[in-house]
């Protein structure tokens, strides 16, 4: 099960993990509709230029400048955090909705809790993957823990002060 | 000062909701230490030993009245009945319970505050200048730029998971006393030819194991573009900034790898992109917050007062209390007086829930309901009629607000060290109680006048040792406990990094070392020259000499093995916790 767009869906999508002893320009890519990982797409993608349904997914610590030109072409990218402290998927995230105009589905995954599920909607995650060990149905409470924000990011493109009349009765 | 609108009142009540839930999550077990660590961070709390410390936000260090009754009803109502104000013009409680944590932040948020962000690898509390607004060297009154600053850093998504703390600090005046050069960003607003505001803006400043004074990355950044510049500034650092040595992941140490030149250029690169963009700030915003921070309605006053002036050549205490506590002021007739919290037997900046009562209500009597709370850790009512201080100073004496040493020797900025702090290499707090001993002559410490005397109990300088004219810092030697002296260092216009003069000293030997070195400047000093003017045009040679001359002798007294905190009437029991994360 996935959170995508506030709801509850069924997950459609299998992501590709390189394990040991596989190689990212020898890995058989799976028939279906997978999400692999960036090395495997730099290696592979002459031959997987045709599969239309293949999303890519990138670790937390990839850097705009590692981010494929063609990023459109991708129904889904993922971003995969390997620890929720580690906040350069924010950024990345960022960077994808607003530098790149990336539209098309962006998931997090791996290590994300529910408390900061608010932020990564926020920064332009439109899907979520929580671990194994989370409750799904609570954690989409954590998508609502604020009705208002301060500054601009990829929800919303405006600040607070060009939103609303601020100043208003206390 | 700034007011809520609903806007802030509803953030802050959701805020409220939000902490409240996760530690209801972390009380039954569903959440666990490890993932609850960073969302009570964000909130100021911290685990200790024995209970949890919160540190309360002080937005540029600006307090009304009735949030400083509320410091002092937290102290009554869920601590010891004393608090803590900081280096960062915050203040923190030590001695709470988990559970109570989410009443604090509701009671706070009764009178616009809250503790966001004042912990955590996110952007912290902007610190501020105490005299803006009132200071006779303002150029721009720097407050409603870090009121915006404040709303914009608040819960900001993407910088929430930083590689480590980061800090913003602002001034508008001349003179630094921000201390714009040792934070991660430093802000100067100032005007340019055309006499349009903008900010000098400062990068990779900072203290701890690699001090480092602040780079000029950009001279002019008009006013409008403050908040994208910063968020090009901080999202380039969020990329970069390395993620696996915690000593190695402040924006200084990025800064200095790539060099400030090509850190500029990443950082103008990106703000290509947002530049002009929707985060440009508008004049009905800053108009808005603006008009919070309008002047008070001072009074039509002559530019002195007689009956001070006749007190001052009578009453000692008083003319010195004026001549360290009483500081100029933009409104002839008025001044801005400091209410020191640095006095014998009571570690640098606490104060207890009575005191905070009583400052509130000198604010209230003298000072339109307004106090600051300053790096030094201490407190300022900036808007005093001269013709009110001989009553204010009684008052000041009453409640222990009344040392007259502001800026002298003995207001000494130093960090819980050894009697507390579990990281600590030697006595911090103790050392200082040493200090305030051995020069208890009012006379003397106002001859010597302005010195900063700085002390850390270890690396991580929460003590600003480095930046101390006097720095002091606890080294171990085979678990022993060794002091590190250096000297030089300053925290402002310009900012400078201490040297180190030579081997180490004992703790007993601290206070005739600090004599030696004062000796020296009285010898060595011309007309009008602080400490730090002769120590710069003399360069450091004639104090190194004179220091290690002769063998220094150990001070018998504080030998003696019940030469401690406790036997000295300190007057709390605290374990600290360190103030570094
Ligand atoms: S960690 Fe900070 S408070 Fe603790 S001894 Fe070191 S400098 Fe002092």
């Amino acid at each position: 099960m996935l959170i995508k767009n506030n709801a509850l869906v069924a997950d459609e999508w299998i992501v590709l993990r390189l394990k040991e002893g596989e190689a990212a320009d020898s890995v058989t890519v799976p028939a279906g509709n997978v999400i692999v990982p960036l090395p495997v797409w730099n290696c592979q993608h002459e031959a997987l230029q045709g599969r239309k349904e293949l999303g890519l997914w990138l670790a937390g610590f990839e850097r705009a400048e590692d981010i494929p030109d063609d990023v459109h072409r991708f129904p889904v990218i993922a971003v995969d955090f390997h620890k929720y402290t580690d906040g350069r998927g924010y950024t990345l995230a960022y960077r994808l909705r607003n530098q790149y105009g990336y539209r098309g589905e962006l998931r997090a995954m791996g290590d994300i809790l529910r408390d900061q599920l608010f932020y990564l909607k926020r920064v332009g995650f439109d899907t979520f993957a929580v671990r194994a060990d989370t409750d799904i149905r609570d954690a989409l409470k954590g998508l609502s823990d604020f009705s208002l924000t301060y500054q601009a990011s990829t929800d919303n493109a405006q600040p607070l002060y060009r939103r609303e009349k601020r100043g208003a009765a206390r | 000062m700034y007011r809520y609108d609903q806007f802030d009142h509803q953030i802050a009540k959701e805020r409220v909701a939000q902490f409240r839930d996760q530690v209801a999550r972390r009380l039954s077990g569903e959440l666990k230490e490890d993932e609850f660590r960073v969302l009570r961070l964000q909130n100021g709390v911290y685990m200790q030993i024995h209970a949890y410390m919160m540190r309360l936000a002080v937005p540029y260090g600006m307090v009304s009245a009735a949030q400083m009754r509320m410091f002092a009803h937290i102290a009554r109502k869920y601590d010891r009945g004393y608090g803590h104000f900081t280096t960062r013009q915050n203040i923190q409680f030590n001695w709470l319970k988990l559970q109570d944590t989410p009443d604090i932040l509701a009671d706070l948020a009764t009178v616009e505050m809250h503790a966001n962000q004042t912990s955590g690898n996110c952007i912290r509390n902007t610190t501020s200048d105490e005299f803006a607004g009132v200071a006779q060297d303002e150029v721009v009154d720097p407050r409603p730029y870090a009121e915006i600053l404040r709303q914009w850093s608040t819960f900001h998504p993407e910088f929430a998971y930083l590689p480590r703390k980061f800090k913003f600090s602002i001034t508008g005046a001349v003179q630094d006393r921000a201390a714009i050069e040792i934070n991660d960003v430093g802000l100067q607003v100032v005007k340019n030819a055309q006499g349009e505001i903008g900010f000098r803006v400062l990068v990779g400043g900072g203290l701890g194991r690699t001090p480092a004074i602040g780079t000029e990355i950009s001279a002019f950044v008009p006013w409008q573009h403050l908040l994208t510049y910063a968020e090009s500034i901080v999202r380039v650092y969020n990329e970069f900034g390395r993620r696996d040595n915690l000593y190695k992941a402040r924006i200084k140490i990025l800064v200095k790898a790539i060099g400030i030149d090509e850190f500029r250029r990443q950082v103008e690169e990106e703000w290509k992109l947002s530049k002009d963009g929707s985060g440009t700030i508008t004049q009905a915003e800053l108009e808005r917050v603006a008009a919070c921070f309008s002047t008070p309605g001072y009074e039509q006053l002559p530019p002195a007062d007689a009956a001070v002036a006749t007190l001052q050549k009578s009453n000692k205490a008083f003319a010195s209390w004026v001549k360290r506590n009483v500081k100029a002021h933009k409104v002839p007739g008025y001044a801005a007086v400091e209410l020191s919290l640095k006095r014998a037997g009571v570690a640098p900046g606490d104060a207890t829930a009575e005191q905070m009562d009583a400052a509130a209500e000198l604010a209230d009597q003298y000072s339109f309901g307004e106090l600051r709370i300053t790096h030094m850790q201490n407190l300022v009512l900036a808007d005093v009629k001269q013709s009110d201080l001989i009553a204010l100073w009684e008052a000041a004496r009453i409640n222990g607000f009344a040392t007259p040493n502001i800026g002298l020797l003995t207001d000494i900025i130093c960090c819980p060290g050894g009697d507390f702090c579990t990281l600590a290499n030697a006595r911090s707090i103790t050392l200082a109680k040493a200090v305030d001993e051995r020069f208890d002559n009012i006379d003397y410490l106002q001859d010597i006048g302005e010195i900063d005397l700085n002390i850390s109990g270890c690396v991580n300088a929460c003590g600003h040792h480095h930046v101390g004219h006097i720095g002091i810092l606890g080294v171990d030697k085979s678990g022993e406990e060794w002091y590190q002296v250096s000297i030089g260092g300053s925290k402002g216009s310009p900012a400078n990094i201490g040297k180190i003069i030579g081997r180490s000293f004992s703790f007993a030997q601290i206070p005739e070392v600090i004599s030696r070195l004062l000796q020296v400047y009285v010898r060595e000093r011309q007309s009008g020259e602080r400490f730090i003017d002769t120590l710069r045009r003399s360069g450091l040679d004639p104090f190194v000499e004179y220091v290690y001359a002769t063998p220094v002798a150990e001070d018998e007294k504080l030998l003696l093995p019940d030469y401690d905190l406790i036997k000295h009437g300190m007057s709390y029991d605290t374990p600290y916790y360190s103030p570094r994360f």
